[in-house]
């Protein structure tokens, strides 16, 4: 828990305006260092602008924020200590994979042995010599996130990293984002899949239209909403018998896919077994569950429509 | 800085861009100074602008050089597609933000860019020199034409200057390439306004209104790369081209440092 004590990204009423339109307002949020920080939002949210703020690529309309220490007026101080892909894999059609690599790390002064270590890290070893043009979209996005480990970062931003990856790439990445995260790299990591983020996420930021509605703890999140029980009657002719007496009994219920789902207490899982029972249905099954983040998410952003 | 420069240097030696940029050069190099020799008695000229240029013209020390003047202003739109390209690309591919990650300081960036591309076609114009004087060498018997000043100090002397009035000259048409670059940030639309600039509608101008042409961008570069002329001096084009690529270069660099890298 020591470890958290420490903040590697802050933002204090963090603003972007384009025109009439804030793409973020009064952003405030912390990540704190050594975590691995999902950052949610749909699209359009102001994830993406935010990540450039952070990286000082655009500069904000108000308020201030800082990582590793130094505030974003002054990228040249931490930027070295920082890795990041932004909005996917951006590099030099004409050059192959390593070459693109070469360039980024003369850049920012890192040694170019580091380049063929990464590509094997990547798994793009084999292909190191391949035109860039050539790659797949899974093997753009593998490139991608070798040229964010270049400077062996304090800090890992990356947008949508997952992106383009099969099933096999995606446990990579996140082998590798944990791998970091225990060598006490922060990564703060943005991703339109909520369950990838469930899964490695401690800290979460969520946006919604520019507005930062939730920063903290993904279990206090999860552990803030309200549990939901699902009952499945043996015949399914029953459901909406029960369905109705639940409902007479002040219970708040809906059918999906054959169960009911019940806003309820785990507590009230016994009782509810026992009104099934008296009215002569038989439960085939019941069990508790905590909404997930991508429940979670719609819960609070309204978006499940 | 220096590391921008590597970096960029990287990049513009990629073989499609050096070997194709090599070829070209080396071609519009060796077919100018070639109808120098080989059209010599041509009733239609064998020099610019269907001018007739004798073998004892040929003979003195400026016929060392006449090719690679003539090759010049071809070097200098070469240049500007160039560095049009090499810096517009940055926004169209994304590359940018990677870039000013990895080197906060945009100043130096833009400068370590412009430094490498110098370099760039500092190679370009030295090849396309050595290649043009070679082939003079290679078919002044052919045209009759005595070789004997051409080793000369004086000779010498012009093939230095020339050299570096035509490198001034590139220099001038690829920061204006660079110029547009930066502002319009799509490799396309910098080549084309460019080009159509300097060899289209300055020329419909200067027709139009002959007085134009010495105030014009893409005529005062030229210029440069020609010694200058009894129109127009060198030392006039030196400072009108100074003067809009400061003002130009200036504003492009404000945009380059204040400009949301957005895209």
């Amino acid at each position: 828990m020591e470890k958290m004590e420490k903040i590697a990204i802050s933002a204090t009423d963090l603003t972007k305006i384009y025109g009439e339109r804030a793409a973020l307002s009064h952003g405030n949020f912390v990540v704190p260092e050594g975590s691995i920080c999902g950052f949610v939002g749909p699209n359009g949210s102001g994830k993406t602008t935010t990540i450039r703020m952070l990286l000082g690529l655009i500069e904000p309309s108000g308020g201030t924020a800082t990582v590793l220490g130094e505030s974003i007026s002054h990228p040249e101080k931490y930027l070295p200590y920082v890795g990041a892909m932004i909005e996917g894999p951006a590099f030099y059609p004409a050059l192959s994979g390593r070459e693109n690599l070469k360039v980024l790390a003369e850049l920012g002064g890192f040694p170019l042995s580091r380049v063929d270590q990464l590509l094997e890290k990547v798994d793009l070893a084999d292909r190191g010599g391949s035109k860039f043009k050539t790659y797949s979209l899974g093997m753009k996005q593998r490139l991608g996130i070798a040229a964010a480990l270049l400077p062996n970062p304090k800090l890992l931003i990356l947008d949508e990293p997952t992106n383009g990856l099969d099933p096999s790439g995606i446990q990579e990445v996140r082998g590798i984002i944990r791998d970091l995260a225990d060598s006490g790299t922060t990564v703060f990591v943005s991703s339109h899949i909520l369950s990838e983020l469930e899964m490695i996420s401690e800290y979460l930021v969520m946006l919604r239209e520019g507005k930062v509605i939730f920063s903290g703890r993904t279990q206090e999140l999860l552990s803030g909403q309200k549990p939901i029980i699902i009952a499945k009657p043996e015949y399914e002719v029953d459901l909406t018998n029960l369905a109705k007496k639940l409902s007479d009994s002040g219970f708040n219920i809906s059918i999906v896919e054959g169960t009911l789902h019940i806003d309820a207490a785990q507590e009230a899982s016994a009782a509810i077994n026992r009104m099934a029972f008296e009215s002569g249905i038989t439960l085939a099954s019941i069990s508790v569950v905590l909404p997930s983040l991508e429940e979670t998410f719609f819960e609070m952003t309204g978006d499940n429509k | 800085m220096i590391r921008v420069v590597i970096a960029e240097l990287r990049k513009l030696r990629r073989p499609t861009l050096l070997l194709g940029t090599i070829a070209t050069v080396g071609g519009l190099s060796a077919l100018f100074t070639s109808i120098i020799f080989l059209m010599i008695d041509s009733e239609n000229g064998n020099g610019e602008r269907g001018e007739r240029i004798s073998a004892a013209e040929l003979s003195n020390s400026m016929g060392l050089v006449y090719g690679f003047k003539l090759v010049g202003v071809f070097l200098g739109i070469v240049a500007l597609c160039i560095f049009a390209s090499q810096t517009a690309q940055e926004y169209s591919l994304g590359t940018l933000r990677n870039l000013l990650v990895r080197q906060p300081s945009r100043m130096k960036l833009l400068a370590g860019k412009f430094i490498a591309m110098k370099l760039f076609a500092l190679v370009m114009v030295l090849f396309a020199g050595a290649l043009s004087v070679a082939i003079s060498f290679a078919l002044a018997g052919r045209a009759k034409v005595d070789t004997s000043s051409w080793s000369s100090s004086g000779a010498m002397q012009l093939l230095f200057e020339n050299t570096l009035n035509i490198f001034l000259s590139t220099l001038c048409f690829g920061a204006f390439g660079m110029i547009l670059g930066l502002l319009l940030r799509s490799p396309i639309s910098a080549i084309a306004v460019g080009v159509l600039w300097t060899l289209i509608l300055e020329n419909i101008l200067g027709a139009l209104i002959k007085s134009t042409a010495k105030w014009l961008p893409g005529a005062n570069f030229q210029n440069i790369g020609g010694g200058g002329t009894l129109d127009l001096s060198y030392k006039h084009s030196l400072a009108i081209s100074a003067l809009y690529l400061i003002v130009s270069g200036g504003l492009a660099a404000i945009l380059f440092k204040r400009r949301d890298v957005a895209n």
